[in-house]
């Protein structure tokens, strides 16, 4: 179904007398400041694209309306019209009483969903008074090692009037035990709950490396929360397939795509093994993409993710409900492109990522703070990048149109380009046997490494320029920031006694029958461990408990040498 | 003595897992021909400094991107002074607060670099401060 009115008897005419006529004589005349053109993925850039660039698609088949098949040009018939993507700040610092005052200020400013970043221990599955937390807690976002932290957390937010998510992965399930238990205490039933467990191991082998199992038994886990949720939490994402981290290592944006959707692929597929039907979960898996500096690049690559998915639930997996086919996202601007250099251009950075992810059709957005390569964001900074997504929304008219890009040349040329790539990738993967073996193989690792080396050798010899660092530098501190967050230690010392209180308090007897239960449990394949650990949770059996009460049994990641 | 190769010690303290950068610094300088052994993630102050002693380095360099820097930067010095490691290097490098570095400096960390520093810089400044061996 190709149009035939765009290709038509002149076009290759008229590209003939282009070139002979206007184009020898520019460049003759002003030749162009560069032999090749590339993305920030280096990936090379012709010149111009035209209707001989996309003569191979077929409208229905690759493009078709908004909300229809293969999804190119979004899951929404009518975009942002009736209503814009979720604005969700990412969140998180110091003590839960210091983080709730955070989430309760940028509700009051606009802020539509939540966001948790918990810090370093929580990721690993430590408690703020375990040795190696030294110095760490409340740094990276706010430390959680109790349900009694998660319920200062949330104090005064009604956990079934706002949606929230939740960046947490290796111990992901207890943390979510930690937010069910606490919604049981405000009286929210679990079915009215809406948010997202970002619950994404894969990624973590791959790109951040916050671990604690080997992925085969942390795979249970995970698909033991596809269980839970799928019966008792319809409004709940199970997972967020997070490609935002892989490309913060260093991928380029085909490789993020490639290995996010691969992911997703391995995901769908375990699930199936342990005998949940593709329809019953997947349309609760939820995807999270890198917002990175090349614009059109960023646009395609969403474009391309929600064509690849709806082919690979149809084709692969023969998923029928319609939900099951559409893949929706979040996105948070690329905090790798934020410089410590002049650190008030990042709102530049920063304004310009997050009008891609729009165009690209994001569900949900966060924008980073101008002052993150500094240290966590400033409530001032944190407001900048809120109000940054309120302009984009109703100042700059890009919500009129339902995929505004679709038809460019351009566009549609890079969006078959990084699907074809995605699909190389997937042959490549599958004949190691899945992601879980490519990972064992260290396959994503060792190509992540080698895209991060080439860039820096590019920024190094300056054919990528990055302004304030290899090109218009400045002595003068005029685009400086003076005030960054500072994290002191009276935030482990409050943790300190909050958990020598709890442990001290608690009913012992039966935090140990809970912690006993949960270890029987884990033991036997077939036994859901996340009923076990909400009754930890319950019985106050700290996070670190729960870890530790795993460890033995599901052993410990080591990563090799690759 | 140029035949030398210097011997550099690279560590990721802490509980963080970023590690593009370091792996990155741990490429350039070996394609500028020294010798490095990178430690791997999570390595506490002790087992980078006994690493370091084993593999009698001239030089060692931290990443650090969780904010915990001022807490393993001075206890690395510590430990690097009680095993008599006088002739040793120590610099670092992450997410680390411009107010920060005058202090880390006085402590005894040789240098600090920030996002955005090029590996010439750091080869730069390890060829120009490390002791040549006799």
């Amino acid at each position: 179904m190709s149009n035939p009115a765009i290709i038509n008897d002149r076009l290759d005419e008229l590209q003939q007398e282009w070139e002979e006529k206007h184009l020898k004589t520019s460049l003759r005349k002003m030749p162009e400041s560069q032999d090749e053109f590339s993305t920030v993925s280096l990936k090379p850039i012709n010149r111009l694209y035209t209707p001989r660039d996309i003569e191979n698609i077929d409208f229905e088949r690759d493009i078709n309306f908004p909300g229809m098949p293969p999804y190119t040009r979004g899951i929404h018939p009518t975009g942002y019209r009736a209503k814009p993507w979720t604005m969700r700040q990412f969140a998180g610092f110091g003590s839960a009483f210091d983080t709730n005052q955070r989430f309760k200020y940028l509700l009051e400013h606009g802020q539509t969903g939540l966001s948790t970043a918990f810090d370093l221990p929580t990721l690993m599955g430590y408690d703020s008074d375990h040795p190696v937390s030294e110095g760490e807690v409340g740094k990276c976002g706010v430390a959680i090692s109790s349900r009694e932290d998660m319920e200062v957390l949330f104090d005064g937010i009604p956990l079934d009037q706002v949606t929230t998510s939740m960046t947490i992965n290796a111990p992901a399930s207890m943390i979510f035990a930690f937010f069910l238990a606490t919604a049981e205490r405000q009286g929210v039933k679990w079915r009215d709950i809406g948010g997202t467990l970002q619950n994404d191991i894969l990624k973590e082998y791959i790109a951040q490396k916050e671990w604690i199992y080997p992925p085969r038994p942390a795979m249970r886990l995970i698909t033991d929360t596809f269980k839970f949720t799928a019966a008792e939490m319809p409004r709940w994402n199970s997972i967020s397939i997070s490609g935002y981290h892989i490309r913060e290592a260093g991928a380029t944006a085909a490789q993020e795509l490639a290995f996010t959707l691969r992911d997703g692929i391995e995901y769908v597929e375990y699930g199936a093994r342990v005998g949940l039907d593709v329809d019953e979960f997947a349309p609760r898996l939820s995807f999270f993409f890198n917002a990175h500096n090349d614009f059109f690049e960023e646009i395609a690559k969403y474009r391309a993710a929600r064509r690849i998915w709806y082919r690979v639930m149809t084709e692969r997996f023969k998923a029928k409900n319609p939900r099951s086919h559409q893949l929706r996202f979040h996105a948070q601007t690329a905090g790798v492109s934020l410089t410590v250099q002049q650190p008030i251009n990042n709102i530049s950075r920063v304004a310009i990522q997050a009008l891609a992810a729009v165009l690209g059709g994001a569900q949900s957005l966060h924008c980073d703070g101008y002052d993150e390569a500094l240290a966590l964001p400033t409530e001032r900074a944190a407001l900048i990048a809120l109000r940054t997504q309120q302009i984009i929304a109703h100042e700059t008219g890009v919500v009129n149109a339902v995929d505004p890009l679709g038809g460019s040349y351009f566009v549609e040329k890079l969006t078959n380009e990084l699907e074809e790539e995605a699909w190389e990738y997937f042959r490549k993967i599958d004949a190691m046997g899945g992601m879980v073996e490519a990972i064992e193989a260290g396959f994503p690792q060792k190509e992540i490494h080698e895209s991060a080396y080439q860039y820096q050798r590019a920024v190094e010899r300056d054919e990528k320029v990055i302004v304030g660092v290899n090109a218009y530098q400045m002595e003068t501190n005029e685009l400086g920031e003076a005030n960054i967050l500072q994290i002191d230690e009276s935030v482990a010392r409050l943790q300190e006694e909050r958990l020598a209180k709890l442990r001290a308090q608690r009913d012992k007897a039966a935090a140990q029958r809970a912690l006993d239960a949960l270890k029987r449990g884990a033991e036997d394949p077939d036994v859901n461990t996340m009923p076990l650990l909400i009754d930890c949770a319950r019985a106050d059996c700290t996070l670190g408990e729960m870890c530790d009460a795993l460890r033995p049994i599901f052993g410990e990641y080591q990563e090799p040498d690759f | 003595m140029s035949e030398i190769k210097i011997r550099v010690l690279l560590a990721k303290p802490g509980l963080d897992g970023h590690d593009r950068g370091v792996k990155v610094i741990a490429r350039a300088l070996r394609d500028a021909g020294m010798e490095v052994i990178y430690t791997g993630l999570r390595q506490t102050p002790e087992q980078i400094v006994n690493a370091a002693l084993q593999e009698d380095v001239d030089i060692i360099g931290l990443s650090i991107l969780s904010g915990a820097h001022m807490t393993i930067f001075p206890r690395v010095l510590d430990l690097m002074r009680e095993k008599g490691m006088d002739d040793v290097l120590l610099f670092g490098g992450g997410i680390i607060p411009e107010d920060d570095i005058p202090k880390l400096k006085e402590a005894g960390v040789g240098a600090v670099f920030l996002p955005g520093a090029s590996t010439e810089d750091i080869i730069k400044y390890i060829r120009e401060n490390v002791k040549p061996r006799e």
